[in-house]
């Protein structure tokens, strides 16, 4: 028999830890599936658990933690009775009402959940550079978590490929470790914040690489060297490196549910007065359907209107 | 931490590997780890249900450098699964249940 609940939550950074939030204390009693374990964003928690220090979120003075801060927001999605279940909907129909989420099998004629309404918080998922060698050296040399990998490049020198916030993040906290970082971007100018790039440039420890694309990375059993190309003579050129650290932004997680509803152009989830999606009684917040501010701060507010506009939603519906 | 989940140490790592008579999973973690701390319960559960067909060990690279370095961990968590004192599978990451399950049952008797 498939589990029966009136909200249904798809996603458990701060979007979907604070719908869960609302919508348990709006006594929907809220399942959330919030992913399972790995070593990308796509995680229980979302990106913030492979982050550091978190500054700019209203209310911690000196800053928090990004794992310790999805932690707390964890434990109080809990307190107020939200069932958190750390699996991941592999198929959603959202043709019919009730709405039908399946975990596992796809295949199979039974679904894990009937929900009537469904929140979708799924977040966004690091991109990948793509090239040759990036796969086989991930985990020895090439990585996507500074915090976890960091500390094995002591004294070395490494490189950072991108040009956001989260790039100049993890550059910076990678100086700590790492004698030499060196910030690889295929532009001249960075799209991150000002005092990000502020803090980046006055840091000693930081190079920049500037026009410049990873086209491969060699080693035989940990990185060695890359080769890149000039993005505005197109010349081709090595350079010998220890490490490789991707942070060149994220795309929408959409996978389960882009050919059901109305997306952006670039493949971000379109929504409409509030959190509306294209279907009725789909909601979405956080990430997943917003390519302009992707905040903790922004998600975790999307994600308190999602619950607002369900709970209305299905106060209308008289359920 | 659980009882079911040896510590080593760089000290008592051979030792251990070596007089083991069932395969040792060897967790190669840090406190500051996101995904080390999600896979924790994971071995968890995996030592206390399998019991007897495998030991699930953790090393502190912290405060182990020696045998981190000897076996070229460059990521964590990093999974080492040891049979008869040899590396027989590498497992780099976090992964779910199921699939870390998969990984091991091949080696499993």
């Amino acid at each position: 028999m498939a589990i029966s609940t009136k909200v249904l939550i798809i996603g458990s950074g701060p979007a979907g830890l604070t719908s869960a939030i609302y919508a348990a204390r709006a006594q929907l009693g809220p399942i959330v599936i919030e992913g399972e374990p790995s070593s990308t964003s796509d995680q229980p928690g979302g990106q913030l658990m492979l982050t550091t220090e978190v500054e700019n979120f209203p209310g911690f003075t000196d800053g928090i933690m990004g794992p310790e801060l999805m932690g707390q927001m964890r434990a109080q999605a809990e307190r107020f009775g939200a069932d958190l279940r750390s699996e991941k909907i592999s198929r959603l129909d959202l043709s019919a009402r009730p709405f039908r989420a399946w975990v596992g099998d796809t295949e199979a004629a039974e679904a894990t959940y009937e929900a009537s309404v469904v929140i979708l918080a799924t977040g966004a998922r690091a991109l990948m550079l793509n090239v040759p060698g990036e796969d086989r050296l991930l985990g020895h040399g090439v990585s996507t978590c500074a915090t976890c990998d960091g500390f094995f490049f002591r004294g070395q020198e490494i490189m950072v490929v991108g040009g956001g916030d989260s790039a100049l993040e993890e550059a910076t906290f990678l100086t700590r470790f790492a004698d030499k970082v060196i910030l690889v971007h295929r532009r001249d100018s960075l799209r991150a914040s000002k005092i990000m790039q502020e803090r980046a440039m006055a840091n000693e420890k930081i190079e920049f690489l500037w026009n410049a694309q990873i086209t491969e990375i060699h080693g035989d059993t940990k990185v060695a060297s890359v080769s890149l190309v000039d993005t505005v003579t197109g010349a081709a050129f090595t350079r010998d490196i220890a490490g490789v650290f991707v942070a060149i932004g994220h795309q929408p997680a959409t996978d389960i549910f882009a050919d059901q509803l109305d997306l952006h152009g670039n493949g971000y989830l379109a929504v409409h007065d509030g959190s509306r999606t294209s279907i009725d009684g789909v909601f979405a917040c956080g990430d997943v359907a917003d390519h302009t501010y992707r905040q903790a701060i922004t998600a975790a507010g999307t994600g308190c209107m999602a619950a607002i506009d369900a709970e209305r939603w299905l106060e209308a519906q008289g359920s | 931490m659980s009882a079911n989940i040896i510590t080593l140490t760089d000290d008592t790592f051979d030792e251990t590997i070596g007089s083991a008579s069932v395969p040792v999973l060897v967790d190669f973690w840090a406190e500051w780890c996101g995904p080390c701390k999600q896979i924790a319960p994971i071995l968890e559960e995996i030592a206390a249900e399998q019991a007897g067909r495998i030991t699930i060990a953790k090393l502190d690279i912290d405060a182990n450098l020696a045998q981190t370095q000897k076996y070229g961990v460059m990521s964590i968590p990093t999974m080492l699964l040891f049979k008869d004192g040899e590396v027989v599978e590498t497992l780099v990451g976090a992964k779910p249940k199921g699939a870390l399950l998969q990984d091991l049952s091949k080696h499993l008797s």
